[in-house]
């Protein structure tokens, strides 16, 4: 799935940029590439691999970026997308190998994997911190090793909760419930209505990780504390897992085998009604049927017994390889991807489905354009990175990559295994990757 | 070279002494190694070399993107005593005696009626092979689709013809998964057992069946004493290298169930992918990989040499 920067299909996006708007844009890369503090080396070639776009749109954005900064620098960036579970693979052998895309544009961890291959970007983000009203925690918790940047978050694809108003309100409930316990009673009687929820407890990269430490940290329980002691095997772990089960009995039948897509295509076939999921649905929905799209509605995750809210959404972080000969170049990209001009169009273009880390933002129109955006714009606030309470790095990845909390959570809502069965298994398998 | 000059030429080199290069490069013996020597660096290259560095990393903590030290068997007491990894063994072991079983069956049942005369014979042929040209992944998506746990076809139709109120659960329970995943490597796998054993079948003289029938001989006889015989070793290639393929299939599981329902359909190769370059831990993954090893050696052996024991197999002429 490689294309270069300059092929048809950027002609075509940057074409209609162009007519649009785009000459500005060009205009404005001028003369930022003129005062910026980032000067790429003479000559540079980038190539850049990025996780696939799930909205067309903010590739078309993504790609009129590039284009205007290649016109503006004379730089020409190579773009390869992957989907995003095999960006880690190749970033691994890329790291392993020190030969690859200069920059990677990845997800959750992934530059904690490797913080010695990277490029410190401290400069980078300070500059952007600064000029963008600061970077939200889970920006410091993802971008930062040892005390300096290694990557640079460039975005948070939120995993929130996406409801049929109809059904819900059928169900006895005038506003989305903000507690467990209320969820709970809503899955209950969504079944009952024929008009059933669901979220994966199956091997879903995505929406299974972020559905499951939903579960388990609402509840209190976490993986490891912040010194990476394994501390799965506690009362609060047991308390997810039962809650889990209830939720569990109400679902839609066999979401123990979903992927990252069986939600969507359950959900926009109307027999789904009650999911978490990003905004691609609504997106999606939005474009065929238009009556469905406004029938369905965003809420937050409940806030479970520990009072305030304990969630994991998708955050993209990019980085640059220290094997790169043109780093200045690479840093000069990111900057300018982050700058205004650009990044206000590129969050419109993916309509919801990515969130700033930088403050300023905030006040962005994407998020009130259409108000059933806006609950997105807090997915960067509302959570926490990958690795809970602990510490962000391999071992954190590791567990994430490996399922454990997924597979604790499968093994006992199925009967696969008893609570104190499926807790030892997964206490077993963590202390092997946290020792 | 003008005509004076040639038996000139002649006398020096009988007169002078061949070099130790000369030697080399023109003795007999050592022609041979070099004629050997491509061959033998690219199996050096590519299969030796691969082989051992992934059992000498089974050995090491190696995390991606950073070098391990010489553990000795750690990964391996680890393994032993890991409920996923012995699952996945069994899963392996599983699948992979099933669907050969089931594949060589049907495989060969379809040889045989492709051998009879049927109507538009070359047609039927290259038909039966589609399902082994379609590119594994694309039939892998086919079969997601097929198994969805809301849009599957098959509930779908049972629904419709009123025999079932609720979607089959393909994927969601570990026996449905189990069967539905080996029925999917089967159909994956039937054209190509069914195909060469066709060969095998169209190299047996006719003139043998004529002796047969003439001596009276029943189908079935004809069949037990003179095509199974003959088939041997065509059935014991293919079965080898069927095992083979079945053993190490990843991309039918990947595709379809990552491994799940918890972990009801991990296969070592699944699992050693997982765990090495998705949670960055190669040397346990090694430790997986390399553990295939004993098991792929067996089931050669088992169907190799297991389903029968020729001269030509111990490298001397039948007869």
């Amino acid at each position: 799935m490689t294309f270069n920067g300059l092929t048809r299909r950027s002609i075509l996006a940057g074409g209609a940029a162009m007519a649009a708007g785009g000459s500005d844009l060009l205009g404005f890369a001028k003369a930022w590439a003129q005062a910026s503090p980032f000067k790429p080396e003479a000559g540079a070639k980038l190539s850049l691999l990025r996780w696939k776009r799930f909205v067309a749109a903010e590739d078309d954005a993504f790609v009129a970026t590039l284009d205007a900064f290649t016109k503006a620098t004379g730089v020409t960036v190579t773009v390869s997308n992957e989907s995003y579970e095999d960006v880690q693979p190749k970033a691994s052998v890329a790291a392993n190998t020190g030969q690859g895309p200069d920059i990677i544009w990845g997800l959750h961890s992934l530059a904690h994997l490797f913080p010695a291959k990277l490029v410190d970007m401290s400069d980078l983000c300070d500059y952007l911190g600064k000029k963008y009203g600061g970077w939200v925690p889970l920006a410091e918790a993802y971008g930062k090793s040892g005390g300096k940047w290694i990557c640079i978050p460039i975005g948070t694809s939120g995993a929130m909760i996406n409801y049929r108003k109809s059904s819900v309100e059928k169900a006895g409930f005038k506003e989305f419930p903000a507690d467990t316990a209320g969820f709970l009673e809503l899955c209950k009687a969504l079944k009952a209505n024929g008009t059933p929820a669901g979220f994966p407890f199956g091997h879903a990269s995505g929406d299974a990780n972020s559905f499951v430490h939903w579960l388990l940290w609402s509840h209190g329980g976490y993986l490891v504390d912040k010194n990476d002691k394994v501390i799965i095997n506690s009362p609060e772990t047991v308390k997810a897992l039962e809650y889990a089960k209830a939720l569990y009995d109400t679902f839609i039948p066999g979401t123990v085998s979903w992927n990252d897509a069986s939600n969507n295509k359950a959900f926009l076939a109307g027999e789904l009604h009650l999911t978490a999921n990003g905004i691609s649905i609504y997106v999606a929905a939005k474009n065929d049927k238009k009556d469905f799209a406004d029938d369905i509605h965003h809420g937050y995750y409940p806030v479970g017994p520990v009072g305030k809210p304990q969630e994991l959404h998708l955050c993209y972080p990019a980085m640059i390889f220290n094997y790169t000969k043109f780093p200045n170049a690479s840093k000069a990209l990111l900057a300018f991807m982050l700058e205004k001009e650009q990044y206000s169009k590129w969050l419109s273009g993916a309509q919801g489905y990515l969130t700033h880390l930088l403050n300023a933002y905030d006040s962005d129109p994407v998020w009130t354009d259409d108000p059933k955006r806006t609950v997105f714009r807090e997915s960067s606030k509302r959570s926490l990175p990958a690795s809970g309470i602990g510490k962000i790095g391999e071992a954190a990845a590791s567990a994430l990559a490996d399922f454990l909390v997924v597979d604790m959570f499968a093994n006992y809502v199925t009967g696969r295994e008893d609570i104190k069965g499926a807790i030892a298994s997964t206490e077993r398998l963590a202390k092997r990757i946290y020792r | 070279m003008s005509e004076q000059a040639l038996p000139m030429a002649r006398q020096r080199l009988a007169i002078a002494e061949p070099t130790a290069w000369e030697r080399l490069v023109t003795n007999r013996n050592w022609l041979g190694f070099w004629f050997m020597m491509p061959a033998a660096a690219i199996l050096i290259l590519f299969l030796a070399y691969p082989l051992f560095l992934g059992v000498w990393l089974s050995f090491t903590d190696t995390r991606i993107g950073r070098d391990g030290v010489f553990i000795g068997l750690e990964n391996y007491e680890w393994l032993s005593d890991d409920s996923i990894f012995l699952q996945s063994i069994f899963n392996t072991v599983l699948y992979t005696t099933v669907a050969s079983i089931v594949k060589f069956a049907l495989g060969l049942y379809l040889a045989l009626l492709l051998n009879e005369r049927v109507p538009f014979k070359a047609i039927v042929r290259s038909i039966v092979l589609i399902p082994f040209i379609v590119p594994t992944v694309l039939s892998a998506l086919a079969f997601w689709w097929i198994y969805d746990t809301q849009f599957s076809i098959i509930s779908w139709s049972l629904k419709q013809l009123g025999l079932l109120d609720t979607n089959i659960d393909f994927l969601g329970n570990p026996f449905n998964a189990r069967v539905s995943v080996i029925i999917a490597n089967i159909w994956r796998g039937v054209p190509f057992v069914a195909i060469t054993l066709l060969a095998g079948l169209q190299t047996v003289s006719p003139s043998l069946y004529e002796a047969a029938t003439l001596d009276g001989a029943t189908r079935w006889q004809i069949f037990r004493y003179i095509t199974y015989p003959l088939l041997t070793p065509i059935i014991a290639v293919v079965m080898t290298f069927s095992v083979l393929f079945t053993f190490t299939d990843f991309q039918l599981i990947w595709v379809l169930t990552r491994g799940g329902p918890v972990n009801a359909t991990h296969l070592m190769a699944t699992l050693s992918y997982q765990r090495a370059i998705l949670g960055g831990r190669l040397g346990e993954g090694a430790a997986i990989a390399t553990s295939m090893i004993p098991f792929l050696v067996v089931a050669i052996m088992v169907s190799f040499y297991g389903l029968q024991k020729r001269k030509w197999q111990q490298g001397e002429n039948n007869d």
